[in-house]
C-alpha cells in the first residue's frame, strides 16, 4: 500500500502541493477517501487532517464512504426538474429503499446521486446509469431500469 | 459489393458525398453514434464508397442547437445539402437506398419549416462552425481562417494594438456582470509583476463551444495571453464533461503539433503553453476568485476585492479569466474588425450572446443571438412557442440567480442593461420558459433551493441568507405560510443583495424579488388561500373525482399507488382524502377528464 501512497504524494510534490488533485487521486484508487489514508497524508505532509476534511466536504465530487457498485445520477437542473425530476429521484429512492440521508445501498450494488445539469435538456428529464444516459424518464421507466439492470438486456443511453 | 451497388448510375463515378452527423452531448443522447455506424455500415455495404473511389466523408459535429430534432444528419451529395431530423439507426438505410443510390430524398423525414425559422431568426458567429466543421480535425478549422487571426496579432500587431482593438469592439465579459474584456487585459496588461496567467472558464452553457469548435476558444486564449504577457493558460472545466476535455485535449494537442502552441510561436519571441485545471462539481467555481482559490487546490471561496485578479489573480500573479465564449468571439473580432463586431447588437452591449432556451418551449436548442433582441422573438421565432398550445407564463433569464420575466414584458431586448433593469442578469446564458402548469413560488424555491445548496458559505448573508429565504418559501408551499413572511423575504433580499461578497450571493434572491413583484398574488393565493393557483404544491392540492363524468372505468384505482381509490365497475369512484399521495397518477390516466385537481 505504501507504494501507492508514495506514487501519490510524488505527483502531490509535482503538481504544487495542490490538495484537491491530491485527494482526487486517492479517489481514483479507492473509489472514496478512507479517514486512514487522510491521516497517513496527514502526518508525512504535516498538513492538519482538519484542512483535508475542509476541502472534502466543500466539494460534492469527494465522497467520504464506499460507493455502490452501480451509480445512478438523476439530473436535477432547471428543465428536468419542471419536467418531474423530484418524482423520478423519489421514486428511485424508494425502488432502492434508502433511508433518510443515506445514498447508497446497504449491500453496495447503488448509489444515488444528483445533477445540477448534464446539459442534455432536450430529452428532460434525464437519469444516468453508469455513464449511460437516459432521456423522457418518468417514474415507470426508470423503476424498470433499475429492476432490469442485472439482466442488461436493452441498450437504449449512450456513454456520457 | 451486392448488386444494387452495380445498379446505381455511372455518373455516380464522380460523385462527392458527405455526411454529417449532429455529435453533441444532445446528439450522441440521441443516439448519434449508432447512426454513424449505421451509415458507415450501408454505405460500405452498398458499395456506394467503392465505387465512387472513397469520395465519401462522415463527419461528426458539434451541436447546431435543434437539439429537440436530435439526431440530425446532413446528407451533402455534390454540394446540395438536406438535413435529415430525429434520425435513428433503423432509418439509415432507406435513406441510403432512396436518396443516395436513387437521388430522391427522403422528404417525410427532412427537416420542416421550424428549423429554417429557427437558425435563420438567430445570428451566429461563435456557433456559426457548430455543425458545420469536425471539431476532431485542425484542417476543417485551418480551412475556415483558423489561427489567421493569431498569427495576425502575433506577427503584426503589438500588445496594445490587440488590447484597443478588443476594447473598441466593445466585446463585454459573457459569463457575469459583463465588464468589458479589452479593459480587463489592459489592466493586467499594466501590472509590473511576473508572470501573468489567462485562464479559460469552460462552464455549462460553453459546453456546445468546447464540443463544436474547440480550435476557438484556443486560439482565443492564445491571442489573450499574448495581449497581456502571459506565457501560460489555463483551461478551467469540470472533469465530468468528457466529451469537451477530449475535444479540448485533442485540438490543443493538434494546435502543438502545427506550432500554434509552443516556443517561438509563428516564429515571434512569444511562447505560450495551455494546461488543463479540472474543476469540480460546484456552482462557486464559476465566480472568478473562487474559481482560482480552487485551481490553487483549495476551497472555492470567493476573495475580498480589490485587488482584483487582473492585479493579483492566479498565486497572487496578474490574471485574466474569460469565460470560453468571450475568448471565442476574440478570433472573430481580430479577424473582421471591431467596427463590424460593433455593428451587431445594442449601444451598450456589442455582438451576440449564446442561450441555452429549454423548458416548456417547442424547440429546445441552443441559440445566438444579436444583442437587443426581444424576448417575444426568442420564445416565439426562433423557440416556436409554447408546446402543447399552454399560455406563457414566465421566462427565467441568466441561470438560477436570475430573474422571472413575465408575459406582459416579453418585448424586453435582451442586453446587459435591460435585463438589470428588470432584476435579471446576462449570466451564462439559461434561459428556462415557464408556462401555465407551473407554479411561480414552487419555482422560486426550487431555485433558492439550489443556491442555498451551493452557497460557499464563507459570508454570513449569503450562507445564512439563502437558508432562511428557503425555510420560508417552503413554509409558504407548504401551506404555512403568513403575510409577514413576505416582508421577512423582502427584508432578506436587500440585505443579501447589498453586503454578500460575492455575485453569487449578491444576485440569489433574484428569482425571488422578481416573482414577488410579477406574481404577487401567486404568493397571496399560496398564504392567504391555502390554494396553488397552478395545481404544482401537493400540500395544497386535492384531486376528487367528479361522479357526473365518472365512467368507472377502474383505470385510476388501477394506477393508484397508494389503494386511495374505491368504486365498482361503471359507477362513480372515489378517492379517500386521508389515504391520497397526491401524486397526480390518477389524474392523468383519466381518460374522461373526471379527475379534479385543485
Amino acid at each position: 500500500m505504501d507504494k501507492v501512497l508514495n506514487k501519490i504524494l510524488n505527483d502531490y510534490q509535482k503538481n504544487k502541493g495542490n490538495l484537491i488533485y491530491l485527494l482526487q487521486k486517492i479517489q481514483d484508487t479507492y473509489g472514496y477517501i478512507p479517514e486512514d489514508i487522510v491521516f497517513w497524508f496527514s502526518n508525512r505532509l504535516n498538513i492538519p487532517a482538519s484542512k483535508f476534511y475542509g476541502i472534502i466536504t466543500f466539494y460534492p465530487k469527494f465522497r467520504l464512504k464506499p460507493t455502490g457498485k452501480n451509480t445512478i445520477t438523476v439530473c436535477c437542473g432547471a428543465a428536468c426538474h419542471i419536467k418531474g425530476s423530484d418524482r423520478i429521484l423519489q421514486e428511485v429512492r424508494s425502488i432502492l429503499s434508502l433511508r433518510e440521508g443515506e445514498d447508497t445501498t446497504q449491500n453496495l450494488s447503488f448509489t444515488v446521486q444528483k445533477a445540477t445539469c448534464i446539459g442534455a435538456c432536450n430529452i428532460a428529464p434525464v437519469v444516468i446509469l453508469n455513464d449511460q444516459v437516459y432521456g423522457d424518464m418518468d417514474t415507470e421507466k426508470v423503476s424498470k431500469l433499475i429492476k432490469g439492470y442485472e439482466k442488461k438486456d436493452e441498450y437504449t443511453g449512450f456513454e456520457y | 459489393m451486392n448488386t444494387q451497388a452495380l445498379n446505381i448510375n455511372s455518373s455516380m463515378n464522380n460523385c462527392y458525398i458527405e455526411i454529417k452527423v449532429c455529435m453533441g452531448t444532445s446528439g450522441r443522447a440521441s443516439g448519434g453514434n449508432d447512426v454513424l455506424r449505421a451509415f458507415k455500415q450501408y454505405i460500405q455495404e452498398s458499395g456506394i464508397e467503392a465505387l465512387i473511389g472513397r469520395r465519401c466523408r462522415y463527419k461528426k459535429v458539434g451541436c447546431r442547437g435543434f437539439c429537440s430534432k436530435d439526431v440530425l444528419v446532413d446528407v451533402i451529395i455534390n454540394g446540395n445539402k438536406v438535413t435529415y431530423q430525429s434520425v435513428k439507426p433503423i432509418m439509415v438505410e432507406r435513406i441510403v437506398q432512396e436518396h443516395i443510390v436513387n437521388g430522391t430524398p427522403v422528404n417525410e423525414w427532412l427537416t420542416k419549416e421550424d428549423y429554417e425559422s429557427f437558425h435563420t431568426k438567430q445570428h451566429k458567429i461563435v456557433l456559426g462552425p457548430c455543425g458545420e466543421i469536425d471539431p476532431e480535425n485542425i484542417d476543417d478549422y485551418l480551412n475556415m481562417n483558423g489561427y489567421k487571426a493569431a498569427r495576425k496579432a502575433i506577427t503584426q500587431m503589438s500588445q496594445d494594438d490587440v488590447i484597443k482593438k478588443v476594447i473598441m469592439s466593445g466585446l463585454r465579459g459573457r459569463g457575469g456582470s459583463g465588464f468589458l474584456t479589452g479593459k480587463k487585459w489592459e489592466i493586467c496588461k499594466a501590472q509590473k509583476e511576473t508572470p501573468k496567467y489567462i485562464i479559460c472558464n469552460v462552464g455549462e452553457v460553453n459546453r456546445p463551444l468546447a464540443e463544436g469548435n474547440p480550435h476557438a476558444i484556443i486560439e482565443g486564449l492564445l491571442i489573450g495571453g499574448y495581449a497581456i504577457g502571459a506565457q501560460k493558460g489555463y483551461i478551467y472545466i469540470r472533469e465530468r464533461y468528457h466529451l469537451s476535455v477530449e475535444r479540448l485535449r485533442n485540438a490543443i494537442s493538434q494546435a502543438r503539433d502545427k506550432g500554434f502552441i509552443g516556443k517561438n510561436i509563428f516564429d515571434s519571441d512569444f511562447n505560450f503553453d495551455i494546461e488543463f485545471s479540472f474543476g469540480t462539481e460546484a456552482f462557486i467555481c464559476g465566480e472568478e476568485t473562487a474559481l482560482m482559490e480552487s485551481i490553487e487546490g483549495k476551497r472555492a471561496m470567493p476573495r475580498f476585492r480589490p485587488p482584483f485578479p487582473a492585479q493579483k489573480g492566479l498565486w497572487g500573479k496578474p490574471t485574466v479569466i474569460n469565460n470560453a465564449e468571450t475568448l471565442s468571439n476574440i478570433p472573430i473580432i481580430i479577424g473582421k474588425g471591431a467596427k463590424w463586431f460593433a455593428s451587431i447588437g445594442t449601444e451598450e452591449s456589442k455582438g451576440t450572446k449564446v442561450f441555452t432556451l429549454s423548458g416548456k418551449v417547442k424547440n429546445i436548442g441552443l441559440v445566438e443571438i444579436p444583442m437587443g433582441m426581444s424576448l417575444r422573438d426568442i420564445v416565439y421565432g426562433i423557440g416556436g412557442g409554447i408546446a402543447g398550445n399552454k399560455a406563457l407564463k414566465a421566462v427565467q433569464v441568466g441561470g438560477p440567480s436570475g430573474g422571472l420575466i413575465p408575459l406582459s414584458m416579453i418585448d424586453m431586448g435582451l442586453d446587459y442593461e435591460s435585463l438589470a433593469k428588470v432584476g435579471s442578469i446576462v449570466g451564462s446564458g439559461g434561459m428556462v420558459v415557464f408556462d401555465e402548469d407551473d407554479c411561480i413560488v414552487s419555482v422560486t424555491k426550487f431555485f433558492i433551493e439550489f443556491l442555498q445548496r451551493e452557497s460557499c458559505g464563507k459570508c454570513t448573508p449569503c450562507r445564512i441568507g439563502t437558508k432562511r429565504m428557503l425555510e420560508l418559501l417552503t413554509k409558504i408551499t407548504d401551506g404555512r405560510g403568513e403575510d409577514s413572511d413576505l416582508i421577512t423575504l423582502e427584508r432578506l433580499s436587500s440585505l443579501m443583495t447589498s453586503s454578500s461578497l460575492c455575485g453569487l450571493g449578491r444576485t440569489a434572491p433574484n428569482p425571488f424579488i422578481t416573482s414577488l413583484s410579477h406574481f404577487r398574488d401567486e404568493y397571496i393565493a399560496h398564504i392567504r388561500d391555502k390554494k396553488c393557483p397552478a395545481g404544482v404544491c401537493t400540500a395544497l392540492i386535492t384531486f376528487t373525482i367528479m361522479e357526473e363524468l365518472c365512467k368507472g372505468c377502474t383505470l385510476c384505482k388501477k394506477v393508484c399507488p397508494a389503494g386511495a381509490i374505491t368504486g365498482e365497475l361503471k359507477k362513480p369512484h372515489k378517492i379517500d382524502q386521508n389515504i391520497c399521495i397526491k401524486c397526480g397518477a390518477c389524474f392523468k390516466a383519466c381518460k374522461f377528464k373526471a379527475i379534479k385537481k385543485g
